[in-house]
């Protein structure tokens, strides 16, 4: 072990990428924020919402938050807007007209790619969106970089008039690192200025502005060949000569040390002249980039030579893991043996509902029902799918729960026609592409039961506030959507609006029974709090009377965490069929009293730990 | 210089991430670059947490490469056996005996391992295995583990035990200041607990 650098370490921060971001969204002078949560993005504004300089909001979705964005950048303020991948597609359609007008105030978007998909319905690469809205694109390569280019992103984009995308993957958002900050800045919106022309787009305003939009093209090949974010780091070994961006930067360096590496930063529009340059220095080219082929096919089209997705994978992370076999490969050379232990067989560990979990109730209820087919939607809930319940059938985008139901009740054929057709989405949601489909329902008469689960959260993410929950993003009052109110403006006719606890199994139960069998749009709420938010508030916990437990297993079906297995038995009935006996017990100090399993326990072995007496687990609402 | 690889590992929930950020609280202290990147799954409690450390004069690539571990600490027994694969050769695991058994194993889908510390040791792992939970409880919360932990991993860093305990308690004196004494106690626990285990 050498010794420590002996640089004055104080004026280190060690920050996310997700942190950096936000840290140079405060420091550039941003007046104005906005974000919907979606891993890996989450955190830039609920950093930023601790930042008193800046307008920082949650938004329903996506698009309202570049709108919002772009309303502030049009009046001469400073904006931002952060979101995951996916939702840069539920804000395109606003992306596609704001490079059309360009901007006022310095506009950033940061879109967070789920490279290697820990928390998302897939993998998509949002540096075609560059290519696709004529915008250029940074791409750091760790925090540090995260933000030194996030203040560059604002200088670049009122150099240039148009908003500026930041791209970054999980690798960026979540990993943490030494930061060095700068001067911090202020900036005073300069105040609207009308003009027609410009921000009414309209045929005939927008038509001149698409050759501007093409101008700015040119301009902006001319940033990139100039900056210094764009360069080429220096290696003996010139066999190969590696174009690299974001993470994939790092991952070069460290597998190949002696390589040249010319790093992308400002990665679109691409800086073609000065990669033509580092080709002629090195015998081959390879591009490592993440995911598509897509700097490697532009160069090709530049008629420059390269080597990219022949040796290395479309999917998934690169890593020095991943490159070095594959550039071996490349190189001829035998693969070297890995002096790593072999990788032991161990059980998946799916993430799990949490204990006490209001959704367990509904799981459980519809794992019950026969024949209904279940449209799921995009949040903790999709965990619906997965065991015991397996009671989830579909999963697609933010809201889609409510189009594929309908469309799954109008194409029924005859092998569907007995089939209920039952939506799942949860509160936050329902209110960010939710609506619309619902509102699709009610005007169509599907014959749809839609299950709401209003659990006054965004679980998914972390508990984060919609205006469902009656606070804003600093946790303050809010007004409340009342979601019976909402339904019914909606269309859907009163008598078919329930609110029911889902922690009461039977009245759940009954109440589903009773929609489905009702050809007309229904709304069943479930009302109860995420167990992870202050709202939440714990009850006495339970045990199992060992002695009562005749290992049926009703219990383990509602799917609990806190419920564990002590033994297994096989036992004959009296019909002759085998069966399997799961011996139960209640991991007590996980156990937050929601009585869920008491209720399907036929011998009452389930009690109160302390102190021990019969259990009443039906509550008021 | 070599840089340091640490891969702590558990569950969601259990504090791995924290205690991640507390060592790596203390490799900054000593003017180490160092990054931290967590394998964390969905943002949920209950699934698999992998955090990797890795600190030295100038750290690139964040993740730590199979075989390249330095140590692993595994904050559940399963989870610990899972990662084994990252250590290098000869390398240490620390190992919290405490299970949390999920519910696909309580559903009978997968057994849980029945040796884990005898297979790490097959594989010639050194393995210091101890029952962490038990201790935290002991001092009166599950919570305690990660303190735990941290004593555990103390003595085996490239920095004295000294630098470590001093970031774990800087961190409760801002936080929360009321668990201060507990968590040294728990830290000490940790230490002395992880020289006592059997090793082989």
């Amino acid at each position: 072990m050498g010794a420590p650098l002996p640089a004055s370490t104080s004026q280190y921060l060690f920050l996310s990428g997700n942190e950096a971001v936000a840290l140079a969204v405060r420091d550039a002078g941003c007046n104005v924020a906005a974000a919907y949560p979606g891993t890996p993005s989450t955190e830039i504004l609920e950093v930023l919402s601790g930042y008193s300089e800046v307008y920082a909001e949650w938004s329903v979705n996506e698009k309202v938050s570049l709108e919002v964005a772009l309303g502030a950048s049009m009046v001469g303020a400073r904006a931002f807007c952060a979101m995951k991948h996916v939702g840069l597609n539920v804000a395109s359609d606003a992306l596609m007209t704001m490079t059309v007008t360009g901007t006022e105030g310095g506009l950033v978007i940061a879109v967070a790619d789920d490279v290697g998909m820990s928390s998302s319905q897939n993998e998509q690469d949002s540096r075609y969106w560059g290519r696709f809205a004529h915008l250029p694109v940074f791409e750091p390569a760790d925090a540090q970089e995260a933000y030194a280019m996030t203040r560059e992103a604002f200088a670049l984009s009122e150099r240039q008039r148009c908003p500026v995308i930041l791209r970054l993957t999980t690798r960026i958002c979540h990993v943490k690192g030494r930061v060095l900050a700068a001067a911090r800045k202020t900036h005073v919106a300069t105040g609207f200025a009308k003009d027609a022309a410009r921000w009414v787009m309209v045929p005939g305003n927008a038509k001149p502005r698409l050759s501007l939009m093409l101008a700015r093209d040119t301009a902006l090949r001319a940033e990139s060949e100039a900056s210094v974010q764009n360069a080429s780091v220096g290696g003996s070994d010139r066999r190969i000569g590696f174009i690299a961006s974001g993470p994939a930067f790092m991952h070069v360096r460290e597998a190949f040390p002696d390589s040249p590496v010319f790093k992308l930063g400002l990665s679109h529009p691409l800086p073609i002249d000065r990669i033509r340059d580092f080709a002629a220095s090195v015998e081959q080219v390879v591009v490592a980039e993440e995911t598509e082929p897509l700097v490697e096919t532009e160069l090709r089209a530049a008629g420059i030579a390269c080597i990219g997705k022949e040796v290395l994978p479309r999917l998934g992370e690169l890593s020095p893991d991943v490159l070095r076999p594959a550039i071996a490969r490349l190189r001829g050379e035998p693969a070297v043996a890995s002096a790593a232990l072999p990788a032991q067989t161990v059980f998946p560990r799916p993430p799990t509902m949490c204990v006490a979990c209001p959704h367990l109730g509904v799981y459980y209820t519809l794992s019950q029902l026969r024949n209904i087919s279940i449209s799921g939607d995009i949040g903790c809930y999709t965990l619906g799918a997965g065991q015991p319940w397996n009671a989830l059938d579909t999963c697609i985008s933010m809201g889609a729960s409510m189009g594929v139901a309908l469309g799954m009740d109008k194409g029924r054929g005859p092998n569907d026609a007995n089939k209920s057709v039952v939506a799942v989405i949860g509160d936050s949601t329902f209110l960010h592409m939710g609506m619309q489909g619902l509102l699709d329902i009610t005007w169509n008469r599907g014959n749809v039961t839609v299950l709401l689960l209003d659990n006054r959260a965004v679980g998914m993410t972390g508990g984060q506030d919609n205006p469902g929950t009656g606070r804003d993003i600093h946790g303050k009052s809010a007004p409340r959507i009342d979601f019976a109110r909402l339904c019914e403006a909606l269309g859907v006719s009163k008598d078919r609006i329930r609110v029911v606890d889902p922690y009461q199994l039977p009245v759940l139960f009954k109440a589903l029974r009773e929609e489905t069998k009702i050809a007309e749009p229904s709304v069943i709420i479930t009302d109860r709090p995420c167990v992870l938010i202050d709202d939440y508030e714990a009850e006495r916990a339970y045990k199992v009377v060992a002695e009562r437990c005749t290992g049926c297993g009703n219990c383990v079906d509602v799917g609990c965490p806190a419920i564990h297995v002590t033994r297994r038995e096989k036992a004959v009935k009296a019909s002759g069929k085998e069966v399997d006996l799961s011996f139960v017990r209640i991991e007590t100090a996980a156990c937050t009293g929601c009585g869920l399993c008491v209720q399907p326990c036929a011998p009452e072995a389930i009690v109160h730990a302390v102190p021990e007496h019969p259990v009443a687990f039906l509550r008021k609402l | 210089m070599k840089l340091t690889n640490i891969l702590v590992c558990g569950i969601g929930g259990q504090g791995v991430m924290t205690a991640t950020e507390i060592l790596a609280e203390a490799a900054l202290s000593l003017g180490y670059d160092v990054k931290k990147t967590e394998v964390a799954g969905m943002s949920q409690r209950g699934g698999v947490v992998s955090s990797h450390l890795r600190f030295g004069d100038r750290v690139l690539s964040p993740q730590i490469a199979a075989g390249e571990a330095d140590l692993l600490v595994g904050f559940e027994l399963a989870e610990a056996l899972r990662w084994v694969h990252m250590l290098r050769p000869g390398a240490t695991a620390l190992v919290n005996l405490g299970r949390l058994v999920p519910p696909v194993v309580n559903l009978g889908l997968y057994p849980y391992p029945e040796q884990p510390v005898e297979q790490m040791r097959a594989l010639g792992v050194s393995t210091h295995a101890f029952d962490a939970s038990a201790l935290a409880l002991q001092l009166g919360n599950i919570r305690l583990g990660n303190t735990v932990m941290l004593g555990a991993m103390a003595d085996r860093l490239p920095f004295p035990a000294d630098v470590l305990r001093d970031a774990v308690l800087a961190r409760f004196a801002r936080r929360k200041p009321d668990l201060l004494e507990l968590n040294r106690k728990a830290f000490e626990r940790g230490r002395d607990a992880v020289a006592k285990a059997a090793v082989a």
